[in-house]
């Protein structure tokens, strides 16, 4: 399911998601400034329960496509931008793994910082994904829906 | 018979995530799918976007065969 090339890796994976590996893949020789985001469960729900797992749901094919639509997107922003690492996980996450691993290099940190944070949110407004919310004894779809847009209109 | 793909809660709702439908346009097959899955759906697709083949379009589209139309019901990533 990774869509690798020679600086963008893309991918949804139903495997654990390992943030130091993925941030060693984009450090370059000629990027000093490597941004790590990972986004993690949290245990506030939308539902008034503990949460204590997040599953997660999307048609890969699609949802890839739309994770290089964000990256493409960065690389128009900020040509100068190195690596672009966007990884997110489907099935169930528990607490403190990684849902979502966004990486950037640049050769400066003003750029990494401002691509990888537009990346976390395009990835965000943009790819279709769902959630579930898990606590004991149950779950339930999140309430956080969002109509999904376009990463350029970001 | 055009594909069509429910994501996230309308798959919840349809009882199953790929489905095969007969008609000539997006509303056709969406009335098709309506018929079939009944009041769960209906209340879905009414906050849904579709689109064909992975891109926004609107629901007076033709469709063919190989076409892939997608439910999308509002997104909860990241």
């Amino acid at each position: 399911m990774a869509a690798e090339r020679a600086l963008d890796w893309v991918a949804i994976s139903p495997d654990p998601l390992d943030a130091g590996a993925l941030e060693r893949w984009a450090r370059r020789p000629a990027y000093g400034a490597v941004v790590t985001f990972c986004g993690t469960p949290r245990t506030s729900s939308t539902h008034d329960h503990d949460v204590v797992a997040l599953e997660y749901e999307t048609e890969p094919t699609l949802a890839e496509a739309r994770l290089r639509a964000v990256s493409d997107e960065a690389r128009r922003r900020w040509p100068e931008l190195g690596a672009i690492v966007l990884h997110h996980r489907v099935g169930s996450v528990a607490l403190l793994e990684s849902a979502v691993v966004v990486v950037v290099s640049s050769p400066h940190r003003d750029a990494a910082f401002d691509a990888a944070r537009f990346c976390i949110d395009a990835l965000k407004r943009s790819v279709p994904m769902w959630k579930r919310e898990v606590w004991v004894g149950g779950s339930a779809w999140s309430e956080e829906g969002q109509t999904i847009v376009s990463a350029r209109d970001l | 018979m055009t594909t069509l793909l429910l994501l996230g809660p309308a798959r919840e709702a349809a009882g199953v995530a790929r489905d095969e439908f007969v008609g000539a346009t997006i509303d056709e097959i969406l009335d098709a799918a309506i018929a079939r899955y009944g009041e769960a759906f209906t209340r879905v697709l009414a906050v849904s976007q579709v689109w064909l083949n992975g891109e926004a379009t609107s629901r007076d589209a033709p469709v063919g065969p190989q076409d892939e139309v997608v439910v999308l019901p509002p997104i909860s990533g990241g």
